[in-house]
């Protein structure tokens, strides 16, 4: 029979090898998905972690999707450290996209390219205050972020949806729940031509270094950290719990915030009811198979953007449902959450052995 | 020909992860013989009282009782061959009575009213008054140590283990316990004395096996022994000795003003103790000391400075440190390296704006490991890694690198082996003749005796007038421990 025994210290080498072995896992029963569909499974492969980077287009799309991912993990990664349970980094990025909307609606075709980078500070600001309005409430009410940040997101899409269906539809737009299209002066610079990729990625990159350095290289980051780990010692040291309940929250949201600005500003160009496709939350898992390190969160990031990517595909080339995305970021949240039993644990095959038995 | 022993083991083997817990360990208790198992933590005591009482299993080895072969289930079975535990920690429940916690604990099923007349009886027997109708919470803890030593006679145990039973206890507490102790060997009850406490184990036992890193190191009739002699077979070595030298004190560093009206002074070159059972308001004073809690600001004094309203690093910057009695989850990260654990207390590698410089953190760790001898792979090692004598003695080592003016320390050897303890204590008298005022709260009545100046006692979340060592007795501190002193004498402080 299998046995588990609790190691004493946590195995450095499982922490590194527990994501790989639970995207082995997500592979090898995604096949069988495939299968049992009565798809080809390597098709099915092809496309999930071949066609997304097929070529230099392909590549660029991996980035477009992977920038909102790595932005938002990365603040989480700062987030939980910290023992800050925010998982409405949706709505903090619907709220970035929002604000950055507002304000790139009131350029018009003169307005310089100097109006993306109000944009861009205006999506800060604006996850900033969402996540604000959480932290407010646990500090002053002690109201649980968890339930909170969650219920945040369902109000911060009600009032996307309030303002592409009212007061911000484009009068030009046939009617259609959407704004104006930006004008150019608010739209994000693309890097190259020929692909969508776009200033977001190097201020991703940038962002990756930055909380980086905050966690290992800093006495906030540390202050952090510990209370996450040891709230008592974080009181022993003297770091307030509270400061870093605010600075948690204010990073990550001003990074969803700034996801959903580059979003809405780049790839999008306009305020539509189809911002928010469920980044945030698959952040969530972008973070934990990073190890809410900025290292892992990187690759762990284009490896969700090749879900989302591979998902694509298989809807438009396999006729597979768009859940089919869905699913393999629950098969890899789940992989990995039972693959990291092993960092803890050491897993023994011992025969059956008679009650109080001899040696082992 | 003889009767066979109560209790024999003969090679007994448990390993754990990592660890040998139990060596080839052999041990045999005579009947009606108070036998004691004497060990620093993590020597293996507890392991092998496990494995007697059922809750663990041994990997090898052979148990008999009473001449018969035996592999014990659960303690369940143990107690129906006979073998009974008293625990350390107390397992009450605070909101019923006496007589409904045994009930509840019983294997039998019997009316309360006939429990309720066994308590009595056996209360009676053995000269342990308690009244089965009373609720557990107006307790106290020697009480409650009753009830559960009461709890196991009802079995009519042939053996009775106590691990560590004297450590919630006062003086005058333990002597009654050895009574009862003494009075259940003569009727033919072996007794299984697990403890640390060499005095106690010479006052009370008439064998004692000794245990050192999951072996038996020696069995020896303990009487006959020094304390000294029973140390070197526990620890290997003998502990260096103190050096002892009269304080001298200079201005107060350190004032008090508890909130029953008394006052706490420390001065420089002082060493204060504070005495007291646990949980009688060390808690309260510690954090309002350390400034985990705020007070008013004129509460406290550091050198003068009124602090009361300081948070902790502030108080750290006038001088103030303190180290936890819990070593992990408090006064260090458990998973986190002690280079970095330096960094609760410490400034050194930090620079402008908070930016960290790692190798000079590490280097200041590197320097306390050496100077207080800690045994660890490295400084990147994480901190829940360490025994607890050497993350001891690096939090120890990370205050006093810092040369306080003040030191403030919890329970500074609690679960600490000798070796490491002789070492904390040492650095400590060091520490004030080099003009620190220090500040100790201990269980340990042996500890505060030997290096406390003056001493305190805390009972009831009252602070008891302080009184010199030389004019303290074990008996006076003892009756102060059971928060009976004179107020009056408040004037005299």
């Amino acid at each position: 029979m299998l046995r588990f025994e609790a190691r004493g210290q946590p195995s450095a080498a499982w922490a590194v090898g527990s994501p790989l072995l639970a995207l082995l896992m997500t592979t090898l029963i995604g096949m069988a998905l495939f299968a049992a569909l009565g798809k080809d499974p390597w098709r099915g492969i092809e496309l999930f972690f071949i066609e997304p980077i097929r070529d230099g287009y392909a590549w660029g799309e991996l980035m477009v999707k992977a920038t909102p991912l790595l932005l938002i993990a990365l603040g989480l990664a700062v987030c939980f450290r910290s023992n800050v349970w925010n998982i409405g980094a949706e709505g903090q990025f619907v709220l970035g996209a929002i604000a950055a909307g507002g304000v790139a609606l009131l350029g018009s075709a003169e307005t310089g390219a100097w109006l993306n980078a109000v944009v861009l500070l205006a999506g800060v600001l604006g996850g900033m205050v969402w996540a604000a309005l959480v932290a407010w409430l646990r500090d002053r009410f002690n109201a649980n972020e968890i339930l909170v940040s969650l219920m945040l997101v369902y109000v911060a899409i009600q009032l996307l949806y309030y303002l592409v269906f009212g007061p911000w539809k484009d009068p030009l737009g046939f009617n259609f729940p959407q704004t104006r299209n930006f004008e150019d002066g608010a739209l994000v610079p693309r890097l190259f031509d020929g692909s969508r990729v776009h200033l977001g990625l190097p201020l991703a990159l940038l962002a990756a270094a930055g909380a980086w350095l905050l966690l290992f290289r800093t006495k906030l980051g540390f202050a952090q950290q510990v209370g996450g780990l040891a709230p008592r010692a974080a009181r022993y040291a003297g770091f307030s719990s509270r400061s870093a309940l605010w600075l948690a929250l204010l990073v990550s949201g001003g990074c969803a915030g700034l996801a959903g600005a580059l979003e809405v500003a780049g790839p999008v160009g306009q305020l539509t009811p189809y911002v928010p496709v469920g980044y945030g939350f698959a952040a969530i898992i972008v973070a934990f198979v990073g190890r809410l390190h900025p290292v892992g969160i990187v690759l762990s990031a284009i490896l969700m953007s090749m879900f989302y990517i591979g998902g694509e595909l298989a809807q438009s080339r396999l006729g597979l449902p768009k859940s089919i995305t869905g699913v393999f970021q629950g098969l890899l949240l789940f992989t990995l959450l039972a693959c990291d039993t092993l960092v803890a644990y050491r897993v023994r095959w011992v025969r059956r052995q008679p009650e109080a038995g001899g040696g082992t | 020909m003889t009767a066979p022993p109560r209790l024999e083991l003969q090679h007994i083997s448990k390993r754990y992860p990592g660890v040998l817990a139990n060596d080839n360990v052999n041990l045999q208790v005579a009947a009606g013989e108070l036998h004691a198992v004497l060990g620093e933590n993590g020597a293996g005591k507890s392991t092998l009282m496990k494995m007697i009482y059922g809750s663990v299993k041994p990997d090898q080895g052979v148990m008999q009782v009473n001449g018969t072969e035996v592999r014990i289930r659960d303690p369940r079975h143990a107690r129906a061959l006979g073998i009974s535990m008293v625990f350390q920690h107390f397992s009450l429940f605070d909101s019923i009575s006496v007589a409904e916690n045994v009930w509840l604990g019983l294997d039998r099923h019997i009316g309360l009213a006939e429990v309720s007349q066994r308590i009595s009886d056996k209360a009676q027997a053995y000269g342990l008054p308690i009244d089965p109708q009373q609720p557990v919470h107006s307790l106290s803890t020697g009480e409650m140590q009753r009830v559960e030593i009461i709890r196991a006679l009802l079995t009519e145990p042939q053996l009775l283990i106590l691990d560590e039973p004297t450590s919630v206890l006062t003086p005058q507490a333990v002597d009654k316990l050895f009574v009862v102790l003494r009075q259940l060997a003569s009727e033919g009850c072996s007794i299984l004395y697990i403890s640390h406490k060499l005095h106690e184990i010479r006052a009370l036992c008439q064998v004692c096996t000794v245990m050192r890193g999951g072996r038996v190191t020696g069995v020896c009739d303990p009487r006959t022994e020094s304390n000294a002699s029973l140390s070197r077979l526990m620890l290997g070595a003998e502990p260096p000795a103190l050096p002892q030298r009269p304080a001298t004190t200079g201005a107060v560093a350190l004032q008090w003003r508890h909130h029953d009206g008394s006052t706490l002074q420390v001065r420089a070159g002082e060493m204060v103790g504070i005495a007291g059972v646990s949980g009688n308001g060390q808690k309260a004073l510690l954090e309002a000391l350390s400034g985990e809690a705020p007070s008013p600001p004129n509460d406290l004094l550091v050198l003068n400075t009124p602090a009361g309203a300081l948070g902790p690093a502030r108080r750290r910057a006038l001088g103030l440190h303190y180290v936890p009695e819990e070593r992990l989850g408090h006064g260090a990260v458990p998973s986190m390296s002690l280079a970095l654990n330096m960094l609760l207390t410490r400034q050194q590698g930090v620079g402008r704006g908070g930016l960290l410089r790692p190798r000079e953190v590490a280097q200041r760790a590197q320097h306390v490991v050496q100077t207080m001898d800690v045994k660890t792979p490295s400084v990147h090692t994480p901190a829940r890694a360490l025994s607890g004598g050497n993350l001891q003695k690096f939090l120890v080592g990370r205050e006093i690198d810092a040369q306080p003016k003040v030191l403030v320390i919890a329970q500074p050897t609690w679960g600490v082996d000798v070796g490491a303890a002789s070492r904390i204590r040492a650095e400590l008298l060091r520490l004030r003749e080099q003009g620190t005022a220090v500040l100790v709260i201990s269980e340990e009545l042996d500890e505060l005796f030997e290096l406390a100046d003056r001493m305190h006692v805390i009972a009831g979340g009252r602070l008891s007038p302080s009184v010199a060592r030389q004019d303290a007795t074990v008996e006076q501190i003892g009756q102060w421990m059971a928060g009976l002193w004179q107020e009056q004498s408040h004037a005299a402080v």
